[in-house]
């Protein structure tokens, strides 16, 4: 394919409003595919190359995906006025939104169905994290050093309580030497 | 004025929450079950029933999930505690994408690129999975809380619902079961 043109880029304001707007309607994931569709897809700031290279960055480095993405688009469109930006406008807003909502519910934590209703919110939720957790071990290549650092991984933080700082830097290192030295696969 | 246990609790904020901001690789779901740790365990800050609720006003907000830390900091420490635990959480991890993506705009870097991806995955998966260990043991409400968090995974599995109606529909589902008198 011929190398994909894209529009100029954004002023700082519009990459303001668009990462607020996307902040705030984002509900429990499937963020990357808003992000795609916008920056590539509707406006054509950045080749799906590019994006992809940043998804996959953003993921595989610690921090939320959707706030690294924000910077790294960011930075790529306007450099660091760019990651400013892409930063402030996914985390502040809805960061005002969850105190109001916490203050919403505590002046309401008086009455019993407050904490009944929050019971049900919590063990759906709990769906949320876990099935994002098999998606994951589905990912995870089916051979024996990654599924026993998988695996110990598991056990050191759900069951030995080990600190999670120690756990990752460990199995981390352990893991990524793993798949380096065993080539380009 | 307490202007000194203030400070020293927001400098304890962000002893826990900067450490943790750097481990939170795949999302920060997947440090939940140490956030969990420090708040309720060590700190004791907020008891693990105010962390549940916490947990659940957090999923029911817009944005990354890892504002829970936000909410926390607002509990324990006020304005203060929710900008200081705010800029804990997601400051570090932002000058490290900031860096790469500085880097990345010089050096292609395959073999490392590829090596990071595919080498933290696990450990991501592993984390991630203990994190939901350790919700599905601290939720209220017994087997139905535990039966409707594995109903809630297979939907989200199975199907492309929106993750809002599901939590809208698990608040029903326990308002019902309350009006019958079975939580």
């Amino acid at each position: 394919m011929a190398k994909p043109q894209t529009a100029p880029a954004p002023s700082s304001l519009q990459l303001f409003l668009i990462f607020t707007r996307i902040g705030l309607t984002s509900f429990g994931g499937g963020l990357s595919g808003w992000l795609l569709r916008e920056f590539v897809q509707n406006r054509n700031w950045m080749t799906q190359e590019e994006f992809l290279n940043g998804l996959s960055i953003s993921q595989a480095l610690p921090g939320v995906n959707v706030k690294n993405m924000a910077v790294w688009i960011g930075y790529r469109l306007l450099g660091w006025r760019g990651a400013i930006v892409g930063f402030v406008g996914i985390i502040v807003p809805p960061a005002i939104v969850i105190v109001l909502l916490g203050t919403v519910f505590s002046s309401l934590s008086r009455y019993p169905l407050t904490h009944v209703a929050l019971m049900g919110a919590a063990a759906a939720a709990v769906g949320l994290s876990l099935s994002m957790g098999i998606t994951a071990a589905r990912a995870v290549p089916r051979t024996a050093i990654p599924l026993l650092i998988m695996a110990g991984t598991f056990i050191a933080v759900a069951i030995l309580h080990w600190p999670l700082f120690w756990v990752v830097l460990a199995a981390g290192s352990l893991s990524v030497a793993n798949t380096y030295f065993r080539g380009n696969r | 004025m307490s202007e000194t246990p203030q400070t020293s609790l927001l400098l304890s904020l962000v002893a826990v929450f900067a450490p943790l901001s750097l481990v939170t690789i795949g999302g920060g779901q997947s440090a939940i079950a140490d956030i969990n740790r420090q708040v309720v365990d060590i700190n004791h800050w907020l008891s693990q029933a105010q962390f549940v609720d916490a947990f659940a006003i957090s999923r029911m907000a817009p944005g990354p999930g890892s504002l829970l830390v936000t909410l926390i900091g607002w509990q324990v420490a006020g304005f203060w505690g929710a900008v200081v635990a705010t800029i804990s959480i997601f400051g570090p991890t932002t000058f490290l994408i900031y860096a790469v993506a500085h880097l990345w705009s010089r050096d292609g870097g395959a073999r490392w690129k590829r090596a990071l991806e595919t080498g933290l995955r696990p450990v991501a998966a592993g984390m991630i999975l203990a994190a939901s260990y350790v919700l599905l043991q601290a939720i209220d409400g017994g087997w139905f809380a535990r039966a409707l968090a594995l109903a809630s995974t297979a939907t989200l599995l199975l199907t492309r619902v929106n993750p809002l109606l599901l939590i809208g529909a698990g608040v029903c589902i326990f308002l019902g079961l309350h009006l019958i008198g079975l939580v």
